[in-house]
């Protein structure tokens, strides 16, 4: 850099010195922004990561799938018979070994070969085969026991290995599980001439579509979206206090700018320095970030992991890495963010007349015509949505509506504040009150874009929290009636089935088999559930439609249950009739809930499965009992049975609300973390707006009012402003949630969520918000406590 | 018969293939090396011998329609062990792999099976004889009377072979040394097929007929660290008579030769290292690399001096490993047809 | 005396420490009394009006508005003697913006709660602002916003009214006319005025007139 470069950028930097609390913000800002968004982006990341490494491991998605009609296993001379006939598959078996999930696969024959398992070069490759080497990553490897694997076998770290899964050769993997017989087969995408049908192979073996299967990806694609969108906000807010930050350095930099220019620095010299100059801070600040977005992502994976593997059975690692696409996309974000805010003023330099004022000018007071264009420009959004939810389609028209209804309503908030804030200056009889009322409208412009921000925080947050707490609501009320029975066994084999109900009955209070195979209805393949209708069904079971009498129709055989999945997907409802492949027609007698669950499910009498599907034994059972311990240990004493075939419902409950637990920890720190940043927002444009409110408050100081009320005063207009925004949040947080419930989630998952309401949470999010809003203002105000009378008084006085 | 395969056999698909050729020439722990002077013990040689570490039954055939278009046919069936012996289930070390193809004067077919040993799902017995991998298969009552099927997804055939004469002993009886520091294998051929059958090619169905030659080889530890490809010849003259010749392309400009010539009533002369020759005259763009596709072959103790030349120059096999393999016509002092294998040309 | 300042000392810290402006003024005002104080710039005579006017505290001596001595008290209670007491006119940014010309006019009288409706509607009348009440500060031109700066100043009824450049910003038959009205309205209501100036012509309006050097009076 020349001197004279060296020169001028000192001369603007010694703005920075003089202004370090500018320069804080402003780096603040910008590593706040970059921060959350980066720590979400990283949280994807991860997930992404680790659903891709599953995905590549288990072909899941990938490749069609071989299984068992009935959904059991499969024998492996069905596989060899198979390859034998000409069809090109590869053995799959999959089980739960101490609590870790084992994968075996035919490394010769899978699909696609294995994926690139990342080893070291020197690693025993060789291992895969000779059954000496088992694959995890670092932190599944960690986590076995010394007696989970044989001691001659070994655990090469692998770290492309999906988390939570131990992959090895299918040999090994089967003597592990003391297994002979396989899961699935997959099929390669090429397959030979001349192949001989499947039904005349193995009749009773099924091709399941790989489009057919869920896709881990998709499932937990709307919990994505949700952080994405937490992401966004915050760095939209964050931009917000960049822009402020360099609004202000300008303003108040007019001067050193004008003298610069009039000593002969060229106008291209100076705004490329000005942009190297805010660009290294952008720099700095979005480096600041980034560390910052590592810590938030590392601090929340766990907890998003355990929400992600609960919800959706979706293993995700707990470790973050540090992946380029989400730090460079939070690099590239706050520099274009830094670029945005200085492009304007930039403008405004080019266009500056070189002997200028050097006076700040007013912050831009909006008008009565600034606002009725805003409201114009909302009026176009609501209409946008309005249309989009009457007319939209898909996923994608979710969110477009939810975008929407945001902006719509951050683009109505400055003129619904001062058509509120007028009419309550005007009931207001006491002066003091009224002037609060005026100036507090009266600011409302130089304040809008923070409040806006903080609109849209508490409205994410509104919306984010019902459908949470909706979902936890739904959910536990529809395990505890679809999990009636305290004690669910689990049959391995079918020939222990049998003695397994005997002894059920000797000891339980009632008994229901639960009958299950894979079937197709409606053109769509879905799982068929045979129950004994019992009176644990008729008093737990509650529907979402139902015709008169629908257990005794189903009881006898005459009709069936349909989840909502399936009764969406096949648009029919109660009374329609479905035929299931191999049956005759059967209305529906009734349409249940079926949460987290991506399959079409029927469920039909035992009498009437059977009958079906004569060869058919209960995969399992549940069980009526007062004390479930007790009938465990007894039936496992008298089978045998191991531990692992046991479901208590109580241990199960306590699992779901654990993962809502970890589910509300993280939705708890996103909502602290996006009203901080709201907060920031708001303290930025207050401190901005500091210098420019002293001849506003000079008169009033001057006619009577201390400067410590006036300080109050300032705590309580923010305050005040606060509740307004949250009174505007509330229906708008509601009208989120609801096109989450109503709208995104059908679309995504297939069913729709019932909507309740939490008052209490909102309350607490509202006072979260004044709360934000009163620290926020609390430095501004103390600095006005403090104020010298001698900067009031200067107000007064004539520079020129 | 050809040095390739010895590299295929090093390949698994999980392998790094890094270690290549010259992991070949590691010393074989615990894997039975061939001796000179072998006695072989039919039909039980016709089957696998998994003391070894590897081990082929290779099939090539030269093939003409009622057209009189010529078509190449090759079939082979691999068997690598990852430890000596044999044990039930996955537990088994025996990797078994197989190649498949088809040339015709405009196309080159071919394609791959993988398989573990121990399951069923590939082996070979010896009596009666019945090769197969996956549905592909070579069986029949004995050696001599066999069926054989292969298909992709694009081609497929289903011939039938019947042999017009002796198996013939490569080497010294059987032994073939394949460098100068004594790598070598068991090596028997049966050159004597005759083969009719049908092609199932994207066109349609063609009939065929022709000759076949099926080489059996198997051994331990059969090539030299300074080995850095070959050519491998099977020419059947219109006399009636037959050589098999191939070169090992060393790492410092020379050649390890060695041939076989094979009278029509299946007498045997084996030529040591030097008596042989081959030299490219012509080269072709093959998948991105230059390949000779016609050679000058000769063999001058038999007054062989004979032009070779490819009928497709772009019979490539794009397989896991890939090489350079298809049917030739034979001009000059001899006049006839066979097969051409070429390794090592990256 | 409605306003009695003694022995008054102020100092500013400077760049080579303590600067001092004020070093023991004495002066007093009795209702009716119109005083003009002159200075050069930097004499401390803005300084003067603002602790008259219980805006800034002098270092010593003591300052008693209508009988309340002003030095003993904290900001609340001397922001309460203001509001009732004294009223103050500057050379601008006087007015708040948010408020209307009315609602400047009313507030401090309605904070003092003292408000006089018939009081202010005839200082409107007198100031000629009758038209322009419910407009904004900002839609006024600079002598009708010293116009509305008097009026409120006065509708509380102060008994001094202080004016630091009342007219510095007015062209000259504008600050003619404020300054007469200021005049008569403080004879009117008899109020004590202390003006301070630079400029002869304003001075001479005065019944007293009294010139800052070096800190004193002379």
């Amino acid at each position: 850099m020349s001197a004279a470069n060296r020169t001028i950028i000192g001369a603007l930097a010694s703005h920075w010195r003089r202004n370090p609390l500018q320069l804080l913000t402003f780096l603040a800002g910008l590593a706040l922004a970059t921060g959350l968004w980066s720590g979400v982006q990283a949280i994807n990341s991860e997930a992404r990561a680790s659903y891709d490494a599953a995905a590549a491991t288990l072909g899941e998605g990938q490749f069609d799938q071989i299984v068992a009609r009935d959904g059991g296993r499969i024998a492996q001379s069905d596989f060899i018979a198979m390859r034998r006939a000409g069809w090109l598959v590869s053995p799959l078996v999959e089980g739960r070994r101490d609590g870790v999930r084992f994968i075996g696969v035919e490394p010769l024959s899978t699909p696609g070969g294995l994926p690139d398992l990342q080893l070291d070069p020197d690693a025993p490759l060789q291992g895969f085969l000779t059954r000496e080497t088992l694959f995890a990553n670092a932190e599944t490897a960690a986590l076995l026991g010394p007696d989970t694997v044989p001691e001659n076998v070994a655990i090469s770290v692998a770290p492309a290995v999906a988390p939570g899964l131990i992959l090895g050769d299918i040999g090994i993997v089967q003597s592990l599980l003391g297994r002979k017989d396989l899961d699935r087969l997959l099929v390669a995408p090429e397959q030979p001439m001349r192949r001989a049908e499947l039904s005349e192979i193995a009749p009773h073996l099924v091709v399941q579509d790989s489009l057919q299967r869920s896709d881990l990806g998709q499932m937990t694609d709307s919990f994505h979206l949700n952080l994405t969108a937490f992401g966004l906000l915050s760095f939209a807010v964050g931009i917000f206090i960049v822009h402020g930050a360099i609004g202000l350095a300008f303003e108040q930099r007019r001067g050193t700018l004008r003298t610069l220019r009039s000593l002969g620095v060229s106008l291209r010299r100076l705004t490329a320095l000005i942009a190297v100059e805010l660009f290294g801070l952008a720099l700095i600040g979005a480096s600041l970030g980034i560390v910052l977005g590592y810590l938030v992502a590392a601090a929340l994976l766990p907890d998003v992991a355990a929400t992600l593997r609960g919800l959706y059975g979706a293993n995700i690692t707990g470790t973050l890495s540090l992946r380029a696409d989400w730090w460079l996309s939070g690099l590239a974000i706050a520099l274009l963010g830094t670029a945005l805010a200085m492009a304007d003023k930039l403008w405004q330099v080019a266009h500056m007349p070189i002997l200028a004022s050097a006076r700040p000018r007013a912050w831009s007071q909006a008008t009565a015509r600034g606002r009725r264009r805003q409201l114009g420009l909302s009026a176009v959004f609501f209409t946008t949505g309005l249309g989009l939810s009457l007319f939209g389609e898909g996923l994608l028209a979710g969110f477009a509506l939810q975008g929407a209804l945001l902006v719509g309503a951050a683009l109505a908030l400055p003129a619904l504040l001062h058509v509120g804030l007028s009419a309550i200056e005007r009931r207001t009889k006491i002066v003091t009150w009224q002037w609060f009322w005026a100036d507090t409208r009266q600011q409302v412009p130089g304040l809008s874009l923070a409040l806006m921000a903080l609109l849209l925080a508490v409205s994410a947050n509104i919306g984010v929290s019902t459908m949470v707490s909706s979902f936890r609501l739904t959910f536990v009320e529809f395990l505890d009636q679809r999990l009636a029975s305290e004690l669910y066994v689990n049959v391995a084999n079918p020939e222990q089935s049998d003695q397994i109900e005997r002894v059920l009955s000797r000891h339980a209070d009632d008994v229901m088999p639960l009958l299950s195979m894979s079937s197709r209805a409606a053109g769509m393949p879905i799982d068929l559930d045979g129950i004994r209708v019992t009176d644990t069904y008729r008093e737990n079971w509650r529907f979402l439609a139902m015709g008169p009498q629908a257990w005794d129709e189903v009881a006898a055989g005459r009709a069936l249950i349909a989840n909502e999945q399936f009764a969406r997907r096949a648009d029919l409802w109660v009374d329609d009739l479905v035929r299931i492949e191999g049956a005759d027609p059967l209305p529906i007698a009734a349409i249940m809930a079926d949460y987290g669950n991506p399959r079409g499910q029927l469920v039909i009498s035992e009498t009437l499965f059977r009958t079906m599907n004569p060869d058919a034994t209960p995969r399992s059972f549940g069980a009526r009992t007062s004390d479930a311990d007790t009938l465990m240990r007894a039936v496992r004493q008298d089978t045998g049975l191991p531990e692992a075939a046991f479901i208590n419902q109580a241990q199960i409950k306590a699992f779901s609300l654990d993962v809502f637990e970890r589910t509300f920890t993280v939705t708890a720190a996103l909502n602290i973390l996006t009203l901080s940043v709201a907060g920031f927002a708001l303290l930025m444009s207050l401190l901005t707006l500091a210098d420019l409110r002293v001849p506003q408050l000079a008169p009033v100081w001057t006619a009577g009012l201390p400067r410590k009320t006036l300080a109050r005063m300032e705590l309580l207009r923010a305050m005040a402003l606060a509740v307004c925004v949250f009174l505007l949040a509330l229906p708008l947080g509601l009208a989120l949630a609801w096109t989450l419930l109503a709208i995104v989630n059908v679309e995504a998952f297939g069913w729709r969520l019932p909507m309740f309401l939490f008052p209490v949470d909102y309350a607490r999010l509202g006072l979260l918000a004044v709360i934000a809003a009163c620290l926020a203002a609390l430095w501004p105000a103390i600095s006005l406590a403090r104020l010298s009378p001698h900067r009031l008084l200067k107000v007064f006085a004539d520079e020129r | 018969m050809n040095v390739k395969a010895l590299c295929l056999l090093c390949f698994l698909p999980v392998a790094a293939v890094a270690q290549g050729f010259a992991g070949l020439g590691t010393d074989a722990d615990g894997f039975a090396v061939p001796r000179p002077d072998p006695v072989f013990d039919f039909p039980a040689d016709h089957g696998p011998h998994p003391a070894y570490r590897i081990e082929w039954w290779y099939l090539t055939a030269n093939l003409t329609a009622e057209d009189g278009t010529e078509y190449g046919l090759q079939w082979t069936l691999f068997r690598s062990a990852l430890e000596p012996g044999e044990q039930p289930g996955w537990n088994s070390p025996q990797i078994w792999f197989a190649h498949a193809a088809v040339t015709t004067p405009e196309r080159h077919f071919a394609t791959e099976r993988f398989a573990r040993g121990g399951t069923g799902q590939a082996g070979v017995t010896a009596d009666p004889f019945h090769a197969w991998i996956d549905e592909w298969e070579m069986r029949g009552p004995d050696f001599d009377t066999l069926k054989l099927t292969a298909q992709g997804s694009e081609f497929g055939y289903d011939m039938a072979l019947e042999a017009q004469g002796p198996l013939i002993f490569q080497g010294e009886r059987g032994f073939s040394v394949k460098s100068a520091e004594g790598q070598a294998s068991y090596y028997y051929s049966q050159p004597f097929y005759e083969i009719s059958g049908t092609l199932h090619l994207p066109e349609g169905e063609v009939s065929v007929t022709g000759s076949a030659w099926l080489d059996r080889e198997w051994s331990s530890q059969p090539l030299s660290d300074n080995q850095s490809g070959w050519d491998w010849f099977s020419l059947s003259f219109t006399s009636g008579a037959k050589m098999m010749g191939f070169q090992l392309r060393q790492t410092d400009g020379s050649a390890y030769t060695a041939a076989t010539w094979i009278s029509p009533d299946g007498t045997t002369q084996p030529f040591p290292d030097g008596a042989f020759a081959a030299m490219p005259l012509a080269e072709t763009e093959v998948a991105d690399r230059i390949v000779p596709t016609a050679w000058q072959v000769r063999l001058p103790e038999r007054g062989v001096d004979v032009r070779v030349e490819a009928l497709n120059p772009q019979a490539w096999m794009d397989l896991a490993i890939p090489y350079w393999e298809g049917p030739v016509r034979i001009e000059g002092s001899h006049d006839g047809h066979g097969y051409l294998e070429m390794t090592g040309y990256e | 005396m409605v306003l009695t300042l003694t022995s008054i000392a102020k100092a500013y810290p400077g760049a080579d420490g303590v600067i001092p402006v004020l070093v023991g003024v004495d002066l007093s005002l009795e209702p009716g009394d119109t005083l003009a104080l002159t200075g050069e710039s930097g004499s401390g005579k803005s300084t003067l009006l603002h602790i008259a006017a219980g805006l800034e505290m002098a270092d010593e001596g003591d300052v008693i508005v209508d009988g309340q001595n002003l030095t003993a008290t904290d900001d609340t209670a001397r922001a309460a003697i203001r509001r009732g007491t004294v009223g103050v006119v500057f050379q601008q940014f006087n007015l708040i913006p948010s408020l209307t010309v009315l609602g400047n006019i009313t507030f401090q009288a309605r904070l003092a709660d003292k408000e006089d409706r018939s009081f202010t509607q005839q200082l409107c009348e007198r100031l000629g602002l009758k038209s322009q009440l419910e407009k904004y500060p900002e839609a006024l031109s600079g002598g009708q916003q010293q116009r509305v700066a008097l009026a409120r100043a006065l509708a509380a009824r102060p008994k001094v009214l202080l004016a630091d450049e009342p007219t510095g910003n007015l062209d000259e038959s504008t600050a003619a006319e404020v300054l007469a009205l200021m005049l008569s309205l403080v004879e009117e209501n008899d109020a004590a005025l202390m003006v301070v100036t630079h400029s002869e012509k304003v001075a001479q309006h005065m019944s007293r007139h009294v010139h800052l050097r070096g800190g004193k009076l002379i």
